[in-house]
């Protein structure tokens, strides 16, 4: 669907180059959710903004289906752009357009009569729930709101591909839950290939099929969302997903396991019932879970006994729960 | 204050709105394409053109320097050009419209430097072409602002356009000149002082009225 090939974006001022984007490339095949993670700077933003070519690639090729946008006159790439919605972490409406028309404006741009373009918009607005909004204007609704509105206005056009911003980043974890929600349902309902950029892991977690980790412009690695995770192999990824894991790995020669919550369960009463029910003392090393409507999402690391057999008997109880877990990941 | 001074007083009225609506709506036409010009053509802009902004920024900022009693002169051939005589309202508009086109198109500028640049973006990725982000998304959203802006233009047009008074123009300001300055009738030159202030006010008012109205940023 969507192809990067060797991207580099250099940004130069007067006095220093700085290379934002560097040698990138990676295929994004239709219909998946992909996430791209990586701390402030690393380039992710760049990196989605040369997908559209709101950043023109100072070296490389974008592919979108088969056609080279790189290469692309201005008249088709404003017609590619009709067919990849995006989604901002600021919302970016129209502050003087209520969200009705709002929802109108690609509509606008795309020649659709005035009649079709209301009843298209109010279809939207059903989509996100927010029909009962129809006539506000963006200051008078809350973040999450104004997001659902963002994301209905960039699907007005039926795009084939929506790119999202740190679309979460300015929300509170349950309204970003239910953005996310509202995402993955758009995923399934209309196939639409959706691209993710956040800092969060649990973002990523919780929606995204494979991951980019991202660090100085460079993808450092890729993969399934649960490899990744579960097995973190470069030191962004490492950092990302156990912020505070400096100081819990520096206690050497302990067994540890990774634990993974992936909003299948809840943290409380499954830690909970697996001290109890095994009788067995065990030590939170280090943690980065939220509970978000009573179900957990994030990585713990546990430092295991240290016989054998109380360890095989933690296992045991972790699988039976179904729950994700990696034995000593805390190799380097 | 007898009947003929009253008639006076209402033709110059008269002659201060003509001069100063006409000039504001003539300054406008010429000073937003001029103002959208040197927005979009910025190096950020959505148009980069680096001799035409160039060019435009010199050309308003000449027009602006040249302090206005000094402008009324120096164009008067082209009045004369263009009116077909230099002393009257009519003809004051031609100077009016030289020295407020420049003023509304820096006013008009610095109104679309305040869309937020992530909603021009956003139009962007939409697909829009150029000519759709300037009369869709920046002309729009920058209407309040805009509006407030042909407010102060409005106020600073009036103002020149009694000081046009001086040098045969019309409107309350050559009755404040002819009869207050000339026949030292100071009571009739106040009477006009009170009127343009007065004028001014209520424009301001009104349009204060209208903009808080149109604005949905503080609704
Ligand atoms: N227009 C620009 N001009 C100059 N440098 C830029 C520009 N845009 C980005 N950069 C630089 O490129 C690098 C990558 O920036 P980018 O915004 O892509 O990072 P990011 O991963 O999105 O970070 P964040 O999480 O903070 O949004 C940074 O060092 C930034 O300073
Ligand atoms: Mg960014």
């Amino acid at each position: 669907m969507i192809r990067l090939e060797h991207i580099t974006k250099e940004f130069s001022s007067s006095d220093k180059k700085v290379i934002a984007v560097n040698d990138v490339s990676v295929h994004i095949t239709k219909g998946e959710i992909y996430g791209i993670i990586g701390f402030s700077g690393a380039g992710k933003s760049t990196l989605v903004r040369c997908i559209n070519l709101l950043e023109m690639p100072t070296s490389g090729k974008v592919y979108f289906g088969n056609q080279e946008l790189t290469s692309a006159g201005e008249k088709e790439l404003r017609l590619a752009r009709q067919k990849m919605g995006m989604i901002f972490q600021q919302f970016n409406l129209l502050e003087q357009r209520n969200v009705l028309k709002n929802i109108c404006y690609p509509l606008e741009l795309a020649g659709v009569s005035k009649n079709d373009r209301i009843k298209r918009a109010k279809e939207l607005l059903r989509l996100v729930d927010m029909e009962e909004k129809a006539k506000s204007y963006p200051s008078q609704l809350s973040g999450g709101q104004k997001q659902r509105v963002a994301i209905a206005r960039a699907l007005a056009t039926n795009p084939e591909v929506l790119l999202c911003d740190e679309a979460t980043s300015a929300l509170d974890p349950i309204t970003t839950r239910s953005i996310l929600a509202l995402l993955k349902r758009i995923n399934e309902m209309f196939g639409v290939t959706i691209i993710i950029i956040s800092h969060e892991m649990r973002v990523i977690e919780q929606v995204c099929d494979r991951v980019a980790v991202m660090s100085e412009g460079v993808i450092e690695e890729a993969g399934e969302v649960k490899e990744v995770f579960l097995n973190p192999k470069s030191e962004t990824a490492r950092r990302l997903i156990l912020p505070d894991k400096d100081e819990a790995g520096s206690d050497a020669g302990r067994h540890s396991i990774r634990i993974a919550f992936d909003g299948q369960s809840s943290f409380e009463p499954v830690f909970a019932t697996l001290v109890l029910e095994s009788g067995i003392k065990l030590n939170i090393l280090g943690a980065n879970t939220e509970n978000i409507g009573g179900k957990a999402f994030g990585q713990m690391l546990v430092e295991m006994p240290e016989e054998l057999e109380k360890q095989d008997t933690v296992k045991r109880m972790l699988r039976k729960k179904g729950i994700h877990f990696v034995e000593g990941s805390d190799e380097r | 204050m007898n009947l003929q001074m009253m008639e006076l007083l209402a033709d110059g009225i008269k002659e201060t709105l003509y001069m100063t609506l006409v000039s504001t709506l003539i300054a406008y036409v010429i000073g937003i394409p001029l103002g959208v010009i040197c927005f979009i053509t910025d190096k950020n802009g959505i148009c980069p053109g680096r001799i035409i902004h160039f060019v435009t920024g010199i050309l308003i900022n000449l027009l602006r320097s040249v302090p206005f009693l000094i402008l009324l002169v120096a164009i008067i051939p082209l009045t004369r050009l263009i009116v077909g005589t230099t002393i009257g309202s009519t003809a004051t508009i031609v100077p009016l419209v030289v020295a407020a086109a420049p003023y509304v198109a820096r006013m008009v500028e610095s109104s679309l430097k305040e869309v937020d640049a992530g909603v021009i973006e956003a139009a962007k990725s939409m697909g829009s072409s150029r000519l759709q982000i300037i009369y869709k998304v920046l002309l729009p959203e920058a209407k309040p602002s805009l509006l407030v802006g042909v407010l102060i233009s409005m106020a600073t047009i009036l103002g020149y356009s009694a000081m046009a008074g001086f040098v045969g123009g019309g409107g309350l300001g050559a009755i404040a000149i002819n009869y207050g300055y000339y026949r030292y009738q100071t009571d009739i030159m106040f009477v006009t002082v009170a009127f343009l202030v007065l004028i001014v006010q209520l424009f301001q008012e009104l349009g204060i009225w209208v903009v808080n109205r149109i604005d949905k940023r503080s609704a």
